[in-house]
């Protein structure tokens, strides 16, 4: 007993030198020198300035901008130091009263719209980070930004063609489109 | 489900059943103290290992030798992870400077990262310091898989020698599992993992401007967002291979920084399963008889199956009550559909359905979506997944070491059938094999519905219910069939960060862990010792698909037994709910 614990001991020490020092610093060193800008966290500079990370999204709520997933984070829609989601149940009232909500504010922007909403623009997001939206989720809101831009339907979906990641190998995954990324295109064509 | 939907799955599945064999073989090798081609680079290392530690890793242990030094090992480790938890205001590495963690919330965490469980009753951004994520939480994430490991190794050769009263040494089998097997694959995951996007840094967090400024829920303004990074990577690599599950964010694998990219997400779904598929393959190789394994691995396979075609159909369901707000929840090709609250994009249903059944089948616990917010029937399935007793590939060692206590029940009980001593691998089937066996396999349903029936009936217990309705009482059924199986994943409405829920979850997961481990090697002790009984006409072939169909058949009757009724309180009533639209 008094010889296990000693080894268990010194056990302890050397595997927190091995698994909890030396490996983490090695995967640090050889990301830090092939892939800095990913270890980093993807970042995007304006300016000078930090404005957003390419894997992170930011809330959008001007009908001039799309509009991303619906976050749960707290105390305000990502917030990328607190991810959260809703873990609101499929029958629980409270979320049937947010998706309606959030329906009527899509509505309400763009009321010529009689389309079905795709159900991603409703629901919270898993992360409450989710930078994505689905093709079909930009395109109902196409029209809409582009009216309040004063830019041609053609020319957003142009924009939204150049935002959309496809599948990876042709099946892994959705096809999507980074909500940010989109944003920051159509500021810039003005 | 659609095509493509299947072809990933097929995609994923496939490449894990192409890894078997060569990682089961190596694993073998490790365990069986041969030659393997990382010897060259690892055997110093591995030998000052030993001086440091004073340990002579030929030295042999008996059953409870063995069960001495691994406890003592993780009760040590249980020790550390509290004290780096309560000090860590203190220590470096701390550059958003949090303060220690509550005595009670420290308890159940240090417990929960010593039995492999990674339960998470706090958000890592928002809790833990760089220093206690990395010197606690990774090292145990590494040690507690390879002691599952270690005792998966140990039990095996009680089924391999003969006559022989020990099981191999502790810290020899610690020290190869870590150093052969969970440190090379991790290292190659992590750097792999980075270049999808996820970070690997010790800098702090990062300050970004908003494109568009937004609002606090008390209507503060809010013009700059905190972006958390960290060492997320070399985390997240250990996470999914040792099946722990623990993750570095409060999101785990469904944040961003955790699991960018459909290639990350198929990578990470592929580790949950590798390490327990492989040692399959170990396991038949140790006995001389890789059939064996096979077998074993079918079995598991054919119960996966069944209920991920269930999880995939329920979450590419229509919610009814959104179709009567014109909602579009179809799966195109334009548009992932289903039911989409707590899941993200970039991944889709399939996917998002896989990673669930794997995570809760693999006693894994990390989770790319939100599993309070599944639909009746797919939080069902990762419930059940649990409930059988985390043996269908189960927690790396762990989940097989647990499946052996249902192949000597099946073995016993088809031996009763015919009137034929019961035996398995060639050694007798015996009273104190069966006791034992019962002892690991009967005590997880009373930890996992006694602690819910107490959580229902007490202030303490409801107090943390987030959910209205039958759907609250899974997040509480849900809660203890994770803890009592050391799974970790969690209906997480469900605030577990109170008193009742840390005290009362670090007791069940410390039962789960070694109320299964001690029996188990208290049977490969006494395994051992016997002699090898030569095949005769009677002998019951443990590896034909009749044998296959039967193991199938009494993990799935004995699960059924133990939960059925629970569950009928639970999911199923809330599914037939959902079906008249209530």
């Amino acid at each position: 007993m008094v010889a296990q614990l000693n080894s268990a001991l010194r056990m302890l020490g050397v595997m927190t030198l091995i698994a909890g020092g030396l490996y983490p610093l090695a995967v640090t060193g050889i990301a830090q020198i092939t892939f800095a800008a990913q270890a980093h966290g993807s970042l995007i500079t304006a300016e000078g300035q930090i404005i957003g990370s390419t894997l992170i999204g930011q809330p959008f709520a001007a009908p001039k901008y799309f509009w991303g997933r619906p976050s749960a984070t707290a105390p305000f829609p990502y917030n990328a130091n607190a991810s959260a989601g809703s873990n609101l149940g499929p029958t629980n009232p409270a979320l049937i009263a947010q998706v309606q909500a959030r329906a009527q504010a899509l509505r309400a922007a763009d009321p010529d719209n009689r389309a079905p909403i795709p159900v991603d623009l409703v629901t919270s997001s898993a992360s409450g980070l989710d930078p994505h939206i689905s093709v079909a989720a930009a395109d109902y809101q196409a029209a809409r930004v582009a009216r309040e831009r004063r830019l041609s339907v053609a020319h957003v979906h142009a924009l939204i063609d150049q935002s959309t990641t496809s599948r990876t190998f042709g099946v892994l995954g959705e096809p999507r489109v980074n909500v940010l990324l989109l944003n920051l295109a159509l500021d810039a064509t003005q | 489900m659609t095509t493509l939907g299947i072809a990933q799955i097929a995609i994923c599945l496939g490449g894990l059943l192409l890894l078997v064999k060569p990682l089961g073989a190596f694993m073998a090798a490790v365990y069986e103290d041969r030659r393997t081609w990382l010897d060259p680079i690892l055997r110093p290392s591995e030998h000052l290992i030993y001086r440091l530690c004073g340990v002579s890793p030929t030295e042999e242990m008996n059953w409870q030798t063995y069960a001495v030094a691994m406890l003592v090992f993780n009760f040590l480790g249980i020790g550390a992870v509290y004290l780096l938890q309560r000090g860590q205001g203190f220590l470096p590495l701390n550059p958003a400077e949090l303060g220690a963690v509550a005595p009670d919330g420290a308890y159940n965490t240090a417990v929960s990262f010593a039995t492999n469980t990674n339960w998470q009753n706090y958000g890592g951004e928002t809790t833990l310091s760089y220093l206690t994520q990395l010197l606690a939480l990774t090292t145990q994430n590494f040690v507690s898989a390879a002691t599952g490991m270690a005792m998966f190794a140990a039990i095996t050769r009680g089924l391999v020698r003969r006559n022989a009263q020990t099981l191999g040494n502790f810290w020899r089998d610690l020290t190869r599992s870590t150093l052969y097997i969970l440190l090379p694959l991790s290292l190659v995951l992590a750097v792999t993992l980075v270049s999808q996007g996820v970070t690997q840094t010790f800098a702090p967090n990062v300050m970004a401007r908003l494109v568009q400024a937004t609002q606090t829920t008390s209507g503060e303004l809010v013009t700059h967002q905190t972006i958390a990074v960290g060492p997320v990577a070399s985390q997240v690599a250990i996470k999914q291979l040792g099946t722990n599950g623990g993750g570095f964010f409060n999101a785990n694998s469904a944040h961003p920084f955790e699991n960018p990219t459909p290639l990350s997400n198929l990578l990470e779904t592929v580790a949950i399963l590798l390490i327990p598929a492989a040692l399959c393959y170990t396991f038949g190789k140790m006995v001389g008889d890789t059939r064996q394994g096979w077998a074993i691995l079918a079995a598991m396979l054919i119960i996966f199956s069944v209920f991920l075609g269930i999880a995939v159909w329920a979450e590419s369901a229509v919610n009814p009550i959104f179709a009567q707000l014109d909602i579009d929840q179809t799966l195109t090709d334009a548009h992932p559909g289903g039911n989409l609250e707590g899941k993200e994009v970039r991944f889709g249903i399939a996917n998002t359905a896989l990673w669930t059944v794997a995570t809760t089948a693999a006693s894994n616990g990390s989770v790319n979506s939100m599993l309070d917010s599944y639909m009746p029937l797919g939080g069902l399935v990762a419930l059940v997944m649990m409930q059988l007793g985390e043996v269908v590939f189960g927690g790396v060692g762990s989940g097989l070491y647990g499946m052996f206590a249902f192949v000597i029940v099946a073995v016993f009980i088809a031996g009763q059938m015919v009137g034929r001593t019961p035996e398995y691998l060639g050694k007798k089937i015996q009273v104190y094999e069966m006791q034992m066996a019962a002892l690991a396999i009967l005590i997880m349903p009373l930890v996992v519905l006694g602690l819910t029936a107490l959580a229902v009936v007490t202030d303490a217990g409801t107090a943390s219910i987030f959910n209205p309705g039958a759907h609250g009482f899974s997040e509480t059924l849900y809660a203890f069939s994770s803890l009592g199986n050391n799974n970790g994943s969690a209906f997480a409405g469900l605030n577990a960060n109170t008193p009742f829920y840390n005290l009362a979850g670090a007791l069940a997961m410390l039962i789960a862990r070694y109320w299964l481990a001690i029996p188990m090697l208290a049977m490969a002790g006494s395994l051992a010792r016997k002699k090898k009984t030569p095949e005769s006409a009677g002998t019951l072939p443990t590896h034909t698909p009749l044998f296959i169909g039967w193991l199938v058949a009494i993990i799935l009757i004995v699960g059924a037994l133990n939960f059925l009724p629970a569950l009928a309180l639970g999911p199923i009533i809330e599914h037939l709910l959902l079906g008249v639209g209530v």
